[in-house]
């Protein structure tokens, strides 16, 4: 179902005789290391969200410690961008000690804002912390316009909606209350309503509302009936189980209507995903954007789009609820990932115009002979055939098989620091 | 000290006369187009009947609107919340703070309940909540033992434990069981099994198994055991919890009926006759609810004394 795009007149200004976007959403990037932060950041994102050690989701990132942070916010000033911290935890009492010297903390070396669902945090941060931003994390699964309502009176900046709100909601979301909306746009989500599963807790004693998620909504269960004291399967010898995995979002087609309905910020989900898939989403998604922007009238999703954001897609894909009630077609039953085409081969340190010799780090296995492509956000995307290699040492390889190791070869185009390689892993 | 309130969930209007029998304190009663999960639907006018049959019985009768609320439902939730301002149940349970703006809106002056299941889980949050109107917590069945102590001791509300009966461990907007079923092409499949509430998940690993069912709030399952706490209410008691609840979700009228006389036999027996009574007999209890325990429901003690990492 598509649904049709309602203009907005308050985004809009004549600019040189031209109607444009002059309101553009914030794209915003995750990122669960400082070099992610860095790329999501070179890479086109406004924002970044990340984790610091306590207080926040995903308990296995890599996560930031306090002087991180200091170096991501000066880096990302640098662009003109800005930082927010994830403390979205459901606190137990055990865990409210050392609240305040954090919260301080993170305003010191200069976060925008935090991401926040439990109100021991959103109180505790307007005590000592008033000059962060409050956003309300979508683990307190917003799906109304009152309670939204709630939440603008209890001061907070901005709110992340539930991802069981469609955009008919989200517009009069957007007419009742004056507050900013942000949304996801792209990437792995929870089949439950976010704060309300704890399906992890009763199988794995692992609390998903403090970062111990085990994502058994990702295991695979065979339904019964109880009849009578009698277990009836439900299911045949030859049926899929019964799942709930449900496919990953992507709503690089509805970014037009998002931008019209006036959304503030477009987010896609992703710290514990590589550098290579920041690059690649976020620089999709930086070219959507700017191209509704600049001339909405003539807007058209390009193919090669869609093909970049596939070539770190590790599951299939799907709309959710912003355009209706996902159907079964939005899950996965009986298959669980895709093996991408591409592999992210090689990050680019640097590059001698003179010799056109590349010099990269090797982030998987690639040899002599392989086909590569080379993207960034300075360059069109090439492809080419890798030729002869040196090491660190200026000795000669054919293969270039140690992680991280130092890779040098002749590359005719430019290239620049930042940008990343890939290797075709299927012909 | 004094006596907790035992708190049932009951099924029916006539239900709810035995359970007053049986020793009941106070009832949680609804519809699901307002409440999540409750063990009976009773519309407007049976809550106005059973509310008037509970305050005659000198109990109480709390109307659940815990359900997360999309826009579409926010006017029919006003009206429904101005109709139990005319009713006066002794309280109103919520989890989405829409129901905190409505209340204030329309002058309602029914206390209210903070009960959002599975994020209430600090003393601060019920004290929050406390100050924007919620009387009481119901604590997310989640916590250990002695949170639940430092919570009540830090609380400025009251607290309300679930002591028995499944606990809901995950919901979902999505049609989970019809999208099975549609996915295995067989509509029929959805269509007569809408209201089916014996369906389970087997997880073959753990070997358990989760009761699951599809409602007008979407797709809900629950834990794999009952709690029972019947022979380890003392430490409640002396915290002077203020409620305790038996969840009657999925249950039959007479178990449930049968598990309230043996709460309230715990209680009394504690608070009438002392702790050594009630440690004399609370073994006992518990064979007596073992003894009826349902086929494939095994009994534990929830999280009470399981240690939780993240």
């Amino acid at each position: 179902m598509v649904l049709q795009l309602i203009q907005n007149e308050n985004i809009r200004e004549t600019v040189n005789g031209k109607r444009v976007i002059t309101k553009k959403p914030e794209l915003l990037a995750p990122a669960g290391s400082l070099e992610k932060l860095k790329v999501a950041v070179h890479y086109g994102a406004d924002a970044v969200f990340i984790g610091g050690q306590e207080f926040g989701l995903r308990s296995n990132a890599d996560n930031f410690t306090i002087e991180e942070m200091r170096e991501g916010v000066e880096f990302a000033k640098k662009y003109g961008a800005v930082i927010y911290v994830t403390t979205n935890i459901y606190a137990h009492n055990e865990n409210m000690a050392g609240l305040e010297e954090y919260l301080r903390a993170i305003a010191d070396v200069g976060v925008k804002g935090i991401i926040v669902a439990d109100p021991l945090i959103i109180e505790t941060c307007k005590k000592v912390a008033p000059e962060l931003e409050i956003h309300l994390s979508t683990q307190q699964s917003l799906t109304n316009w009152k309670a939204v309502k709630f939440w603008k009176s209890e001061g907070l900046d901005r709110v992340v909606l539930a991802r069981e709100v469609g955009a008919e909601e989200i517009r009069l979301i957007k007419e009742k209350v004056d507050i900013e909306i942000e949304t996801f746009i792209h990437g792995a989500m929870c089949i439950a309503y976010s704060g309300r599963c704890v399906l992890s807790n009763h199988m794995t004693a692992r609390d998903s509302n403090r970062g111990g998620c085990c994502q058994s909504c990702r295991w695979d269960y065979d339904l019964y009936e109880n009849v009578d004291g009698k277990e009836v399967p439900l299911f045949n010898e030859d049926d899929a189980p019964f799942a709930m995995s449900p496919k990953d979002l992507k709503l690089i087609e509805s970014i037009p209507h998002m931008i019209e309905l006036g959304i503030d910020s477009l987010k896609v989900e992703g710290r514990m995903k590589s550098i290579h898939y920041v690059a690649t989403v976020i620089s999709v998604y930086r070219k959507v954007i700017d191209s509704y922007c600049a001339d909405p009238d003539n807007f058209k999703i390009k193919r090669e789009w869609l093909e970049e954001l596939d070539r770190c897609a590790n599951r299939a894909t799907a709309s959710a609820f912003f355009e209706g009630e996902p159907s079964y077609k939005q899950q996965m039953f009986g298959f669980h990932a895709k093996k991408p085409e591409w592999d992210f081969a090689g990050f680019v340190l640097d590059y001698d115009e003179d010799t056109q010799m590349v010099t990269l780090q090797q982030r998987n296995y690639f040899k002599t002979g392989d086909t590569v492509e080379f993207f960034g956000p300075e360059i069109n995307t090439f492809t080419m055939t890798v030729g002869e290699m040196w090491n660190e040492d200026n000795e000669s390889i054919e293969v270039a098989n140690h992680p991280l190791q130092i890779v040098k070869f002749k590359v005719e185009k430019p290239l620049h620091p930042f940008n990343m390689m890939r290797r075709r892993t299927k012909k | 000290m004094k006596k907790p309130e035992l708190l049932v969930t009951p099924k029916s209007l006539s239900h709810i006369k035995e359970l007053i029998d049986a020793g009941a304190d106070a009832f949680v009663i609804g519809e699901q187009k307002f409440g999540l999960r409750l063990a009976g639907e009773f519309s407007l006018e049976e809550v106005r009947e059973a509310t008037e049959m509970i305050h005659q019985a000198g109990k109480k009768v709390y109307v659940s609107c815990n359900a997360l609320f999309h826009n579409d439902r926010i006017e029919a939730l006003d009206e429904y919340l101005q109709e139990l301002k005319k009713i006066g149940p002794d309280a109103i349970l919520f989890g989405d703070p829409a129901v905190v703006m409505s209340v204030r809106e329309f002058g309602i002056d029914i206390p209210l309940h903070w009960n959002p299941e599975t994020t209430a889980t600090n003393w601060f949050q019920v004290n929050y909540w406390g100050e924007r109107g919620a009387k009481r917590t119901v604590l997310a069945r989640e916590l250990s033992l002695d949170e639940i102590l430092e919570i009540k001791e830090n609380s400025k509300y009251e607290i309300e434990v679930q002591v028995h009966g499944m606990t809901c461990i995950f919901q979902s907007k999505r049609k989970l069981l019809g999208n099975y079923f549609l996915y295995r092409g067989e509509v029929m499949e959805v269509e007569n099994r809408k209201e089916n509430k014996n369906m389970f998940l087997h997880d073959k690993e753990r070997n358990n198994r989760y009761p699951i069912y599809e409602d007008m709030n979407g797709t809900h399952i629950f834990s794999p055991n009952d709690i029972c706490l019947i022979d380890e209410l003392s430490e409640f008691f002396e915290a002077g919890i203020d409620s305790l609840k038996i969840d009657g979700i999925l249950q039959t009228e007479e178990y449930i009926t049968t598990v309230t006389k043996l709460y309230r036999q715990a209680i009394d027996a504690y608070f009438d006759q002392g702790e050594d009574t009630y440690d004399e007999i609370k073994d006992d209890l518990y064979e007596q609810i073992r003894a009826i325990q349902p086929p494939l429901r095994p009994l534990d003690t929830g999280f009470i004394y399981k240690e939780t990492v993240y």
